[in-house]
């Protein structure tokens, strides 16, 4: 083994490990927290399990493991009792209920630290925030053959174990319980009469918050607990419609998210010639960031800028489909084609100049619209695709008179949005039922279909 | 499709069941819910009668969706008793099934319509079990029932609020329950799912089926419904439509309120003319 | 670490006299105490509370770039008037993230909070590091934000926080009229002319300004609470908006300057965690001992309404022909024993072994409580669109909740209503 890849094995791939199941722990869980709008319950737990900590060890005077596990979920448990009972019998805002809760708590944490725990423990208020990633080292054998003893994988940090095992616990809650979740989740009422208590399952679910936070806040921090609570979760949600494809999407982002945050951090700053690592969690927190900003901007359903362009494309059509039409009636008058400045004016310059100046470009593209010597006029494809906008006009036209019983002098308005309505599913014009004639209200006539 | 080509769960569901016992599918005992000091229910007592379609109609703020809601234990009781056939909740749950107003559930959450009839079914999957295809199928039959049979893998934000409703009627249905509990399912829906309701309302009954609706439009009461429970915070009357739904009771129940009695009256009297 | 040379007394702090220095960052801490209560009163009553949260952990980011530009121009970095005006610039990009998250994506609040607030403060963490590798000098400070430190503050800082706090004080007393239209009903609000989002952004505009004027000295991981803990305390007291915006400052301001005192008297005593411990003891008397709105009140009165309304069904059992057996008339569990206790103790029932009967002021109380459940019966009907928001069930008599002019109009109603009945 090669002496690069055993330093690697040893001081980078611990944290890296631990670093990712904890990111992966909390992304499953927190998809039920995102859905069930209460994500900031994470925030609170993650803060509120200080003082239970910092207490368990007072208590029992010991770092080990359990006691301190037990102290924490009790405490994460507390602020759920607590934040529900301000809710139900003081009638507190959830949200403000909460922030108390979870700040005296926490606040109380510090202060023990402070005051007395901190003298005998490790624990320190730095600790709380960013985890000891950094800290973790393996000496592992130097021989590839020796890697599955017992000796050697008890020497792997103890967090890497716990870690997995919260990933492990977590995947099976998720799993085994998926539709129990499902359900209470998505109609808590429905779920209570069909036999799974809602509070029950809130319960439980909070308790492997808990769990989740208590095991991963040691080795990555509050921070990252909360990020990876929400930010794998909220872009999957942008990136998917099926619960189980959230969750499964969510688990790879946490898994991306922790393995190139942990890189970046450890080996980013040598990569552009600084010698010193930045915070690890800290970076994992960075990316899960990037990640999100990215699924909110480009998610293919709901991403923002897909949804900036369909409303873009939107108005251009509209605006495209009024340049053909004024087009079609300039020729019922007459005038085989109009002057640019005409045109603006007759299609009221909707969505402002630039629009309808695109509009034009691309009904030129599309070969409908002919431009000569700043004259535009119709082609003839466009006389066709004209012709069938003036016919939905009309035709709206007269049946908004015919069977709306408005006055012939107030339908245009109403016609002019009516026109652009299609279909969904036949991406076709919608067409009203045929009038009786083949003449709209103001004497003009419909042009077949 | 004939009855044998149907999966099985499906056909108990077209067949209805003949087990109905003389004991009156819901009876409240003295119920009284109340937050605070303000009660909501005071000492309401109401005997359903079995197999007919039941309107729950009052004012604004009356306690009609509380009652509901206090039935299933949603919301803790003050005091008062709540019986099943006879038997608690508990041990009737499977028979009783519960369509709450659309607004209480987020509709971008991400499931498919299939999914959410699928819902349905928990109660008979029991803990830890997986959904199977048997029941996906007596789902999908329920979606067919309420029109929506192309609509299945849609995810439930891209319904309209008709077809949302439609699947949550759909959901109830595939309970196969033999009373059921609907919180305003006529509440902003569009005339094709109006005639769906009113369509799938008449087909339990027909099973047997007892439905009890909390009910705004006072001018369809006498035509969907059978008998009709007036309540503001308690039971005003109660009673077949053309016993209980006069205009006198009409007035206890809704007070000065004139528009809204000129309605009603026009109502009744279409009711009367009716019978 | 450098001890303190000499601890003021609290007497001393309390008059003045514990040293120019003292007393000023005492004077600041009342300030900034009162402005959180203040702000934090609006904020609570536009369900905006956890946004401060996110607030708070925001600067971290700012604070760290303002350090870096100010030391890449050779200025004076760890100064407060630097390192503020960061802190406020990456709290306002935080809110403005929340608000485009919340508006243009599916995403719902709580998540857009929850991302903001690590995604910026994880951003900090990785400046922080970096700026520990730079090797620049006096960078000790920047971590004192997060847990805040009253103790290294010198008397400029906190004149800066007493300033700034001072303007939001004021700058709520001007917008007062419109926070409180906005706060009551923010449609109503929009309908008569007022730019609610006008306002709301001036209310998160102040919001950030507590936070980072308390920045040094609570922290950022607890200001929240000082804009959280004072109004939520105040509101077990009260209904109105004025008083509660004056409780949750007077809350406040103590909670802060008592904090700041015991922070300053002792040594190792943090001063963010001590103030919003002392804001967690307001809180927690007034959830136990407020008398309308609190827990305590709340349990009591969900109890009351259950006893009065089971003692009631109980007197009226008992009226009819006996002998009654206690299981038959009374319900079970604790609300059974309590009605039992409550009518022994008013003397309406006597028992003997597990047979329960009335006695003669039973009897009467029986009565009354019938003719009382009769009238609000008739008021129901009779008031039928008004009526359900007065009817209190637990008042004793009707004529304590309801006009006795009305209450003799049913009686006399009930009356004719009877004899016809009786007549027919």
């Amino acid at each position: 083994m090669s002496p690069g890849i055993h330093e690697f094995i040893s001081i980078d791939l611990p944290p890296m490990l631990a670093g990712t199941f904890a990111c992966l722990s909390c992304a499953l869980v927190g998809n039920f927290l995102v859905l069930r709008r209460i994500s900031l319950m994470g925030d609170a737990i993650s803060h509120s399990v200080l003082p239970g900590l910092v207490v368990a060890f007072m208590l029992t005077g010991t770092r080990a493991a359990f006691p301190m596990f037990v102290g924490a979920a009790a405490a994460g448990l507390l602020t759920v009792g607590l934040v529900e009972l301000l809710r139900r019998y003081a009638r507190i805002e959830p949200g403000a209920a909460m922030g108390v809760v979870f700040s005296v708590l926490f606040a109380l944490g510090v202060l023990l630290l402070e005051r007395g725990a901190g003298r005998h423990v490790d624990l320190d208020a730095d600790c709380v925030l960013n985890g000891v990633l950094e800290g973790m080292i393996w000496f592992p054998p130097s021989e590839w053959s020796e890697f599955a003893t017992w000796q050697t994988l008890r020497e792997v940090p103890r967090q890497v174990w716990t870690l997995m095992a919260a990933v492990a616990v977590v995947g099976v809650f998720v799993v085994a319980l998926f539709k129990e979740l499902r359900i209470v989740c998505f109609d808590p009422g429905l779920a209570t009469s069909q036999g799974y208590p809602a509070s029950l399952l809130n319960g439980g679910l909070m308790l492997v918050v808990a769990c989740v936070t208590v095991a991963s806040f040691e080795a990555v921090g509050s921070i990252l607990v909360i990020a990876m609570l929400i930010c794998p979760a909220a872009s999957a949600r942008m990136l998917t419609d099926r619960l189980s494809s959230q969750v499964v999407v969510s688990g790879v982002i946490a898994t991306v998210c922790g393995v190139s945050g942990y890189v970046l951090g450890a080996f980013g700053p040598r990569w552009l010639g600084f010698d010193n690592a930045l915070s690890a969690s800290g970076m994992i927190t960075v990316v899960a960031g990037v990640v999100m900003t990215l699924s909110m901007l480009f998610g293919p359903q709901h991403g923002a800028a897909v949804r900036f362009v369909r409303r873009v494309r939107f108005v251009l059509t509209i605006a495209r489909e009024d340049l053909l039409g004024s087009l079609y009636r300039a020729q019922e008058r007459g005038e085989m084609s109009l002057a640019i400045v005409e045109v603006a004016d007759a299609t009221g310059g909707a969505g402002g100049g630039l629009a309808v100046r695109v509009a034009r470009r691309r009904a030129i593209l599309r070969g409908q619209v002919q431009e000569r010597a700043g004259r535009v006029s119709l082609t003839e494809a466009g006389q066709k695709e004209a012709a069938s906008i003036i016919r939905s006009h009309r035709l709206w036209e007269s049946y908004l008179v015919e069977r709306g019983g408005f006055a012939p002098d107030h339908v245009h308005d109403a016609a002019m949005r009516l026109e652009h309505a299609r279909d969904t599913e036949r991406r076709a014009r919608l067409e009203p039922p045929q009038p009786a004639s083949a003449i709209d209200p103001h004497d003009r006539p419909i042009p077949p279909g | 499709m004939t009855p044998q080509q149907l999966p099985p769960g499906a056909r108990s569901l077209l067949a209805g069941r003949p087990e109905h016992s003389n004991l009156s599918p819901l009876s409240v005992h003295s119920m009284t819910v109340a937050y605070n000091r303000k009660p909501v229910l005071w000492d309401v007592d109401y005997d359903a009668p079995a197999g007919s379609l039941i309107a729950i109609v009052g004012p604004n703020g009356a306690g009609k969706s509380t009652f509901i809601k206090a039935c299933l234990g949603l919301v803790p009781r003050a005091s008062g008793v709540v019986e099943f056939w006879g038997q608690p909740y508990r041990a009737a749950r499977s028979r009783v099934g519960y369509v709450p107003q659309r607004e209480a559930v987020d509709w971008d959450f991400p499931v498919s319509a299939l999914d959410v009839v699928c819902m349905g079914r928990y109660g008979r999957i029991g803990w830890l079990r997986p959904v199977t295809r048997g029941h996906r199928r007596a789902a999908s039959v329920c979606l067919e029932r309420v029109g929506l049979g192309g609509l299945a893998e849609r995810q439930i934000s891209q319904l309209s609020g008709g077809q949302q409703q439609r699947v949550f009627l759909a959901r109830a249905l595939a309970q196969e329950a033999d009373l059921y509990f609907m919180d305003e399912p006529f509440a902003g829906v569009d005339a094709a799912t109006e005639r769906a309701i009113v369509d799938v309302l008449r087909e339990l009954r027909s099973r047997g089926t007892t439905v009890i609706c909390v009910h705004h439009d006072l001018q369809t009461v006498p035509q969907y419904f059978d008998h009709v429970m007036l309540i503001n915070m308690r039971v005003v009357a109660a009673g077949a439509i053309g016993v209980a739904f006069t205009s006198e009771n009409l007035q206890r129940t809704y007070g000065g309120r004139l528009t809204l009695l000129a309605e009603a009256s026009e109502a009744v009297a279409r009711a009367e003319r009716g019978s | 670490m450098i001890e303190p040379m000499q601890t003021p007394g609290v007497w001393e702090i309390l008059t003045l006299r514990g040293g120019h220095n003292t007393t000023v960052v005492l004077v600041g801490a009342l300030l900034l105490g009162v402005a959180a209560g203040v702000v934090g009163v609006f904020a609570m009553l536009r369900r905006r509370s956890l946004v401060a949260d996110a607030v708070g952990h925001a600067t971290l980011p700012g604070i760290c770039v303002a350090f870096l530009i100010a030391n890449a121009m050779g200025v004076e970095a760890r100064s407060l008037a630097v390192l503020l005006p960061g802190a406020a610039v990456g709290a306002v990009l935080g809110l403005l993230a929340i608000q485009w998250m919340t508006r243009a994506t599916r995403l719902t609040e709580d998540a857009a909070i929850g991302a903001v607030l690590s995604v910026w403060f994880g951003v900090g963490v990785v400046m922080l590091s970096a700026i520990q590798g730079m090797d620049i000098g006096n960078q000790g400070g920047l971590k004192s934000f997060i847990f805040g430190q009253t103790a290294t503050m010198s008397e400029r800082d906190a004149r800066l926080m007493g300033g700034v706090a001072l303007l939001s004080i004021v700058a709520v007393l001007v917008m007062f009229k419109q926070l409180r239209l906005v706060a009551f009903n923010d449609d109503f609000a929009a309908s008569i002319g007022v730019r609610v989002a006008l306002v709301d952004g001036g209310l998160m505009a102040l919001v950030v300004m507590v936070s980072v004027a308390g920045l040094q000295a609570v922290g950022m991981l607890l200001i929240v609470a000082l804009l959280i803990i004072p109004p939520a305390a105040a509101r077990f007291w009260t209904d109105r908006l004025g008083l509660l915006a004056l409780l949750s400052g007077v809350i406040g301001g103590a909670a802060a300057s008592i904090g700041a005192l015991v922070s300053a008297r002792m040594d190792r005593m943090p001063a963010g965690p001590a103030i919003v411990l002392v804001a967690g003891v307001f809180f927690v008397v007034g959830m136990v001992a407020a008398p309308r709105r609190g827990v305590g009140a709340g349990v009591l009165r969900h109890l009351g309404v259950r006893v009065r309304v089971h003692a009631d069904h109980t007197l009226s059992r008992l009226r009819l022909p006996g002998p009654h057996h206690v299981a038959s008339v009374m319900p079970s569990g604790v609300i059974g024993r309590l009605v039992r206790l409550v009518l022994a103790r008013r003397g309406w029932i006597r028992s003997e072994g597990s047979m329960v009967a009335l006695t003669d002021a039973g009897e009467a109380a029986a009565v009354l409580a019938e003719r009382r459940r009769r009238l609000w019966q008739r008021y129901l009907v009779r008031y039928a669109d008004v009526a359900p928001s007065h009817v209190d069930i637990s008042a004793d008599a009707i004529e304590h909740v309801i006009d006795p002019v009305i209450v003799a109009t049913l009686e006399a109603e009930l009356a004719a209503e009877s004899s016809a009945g009786s007549g027919a």
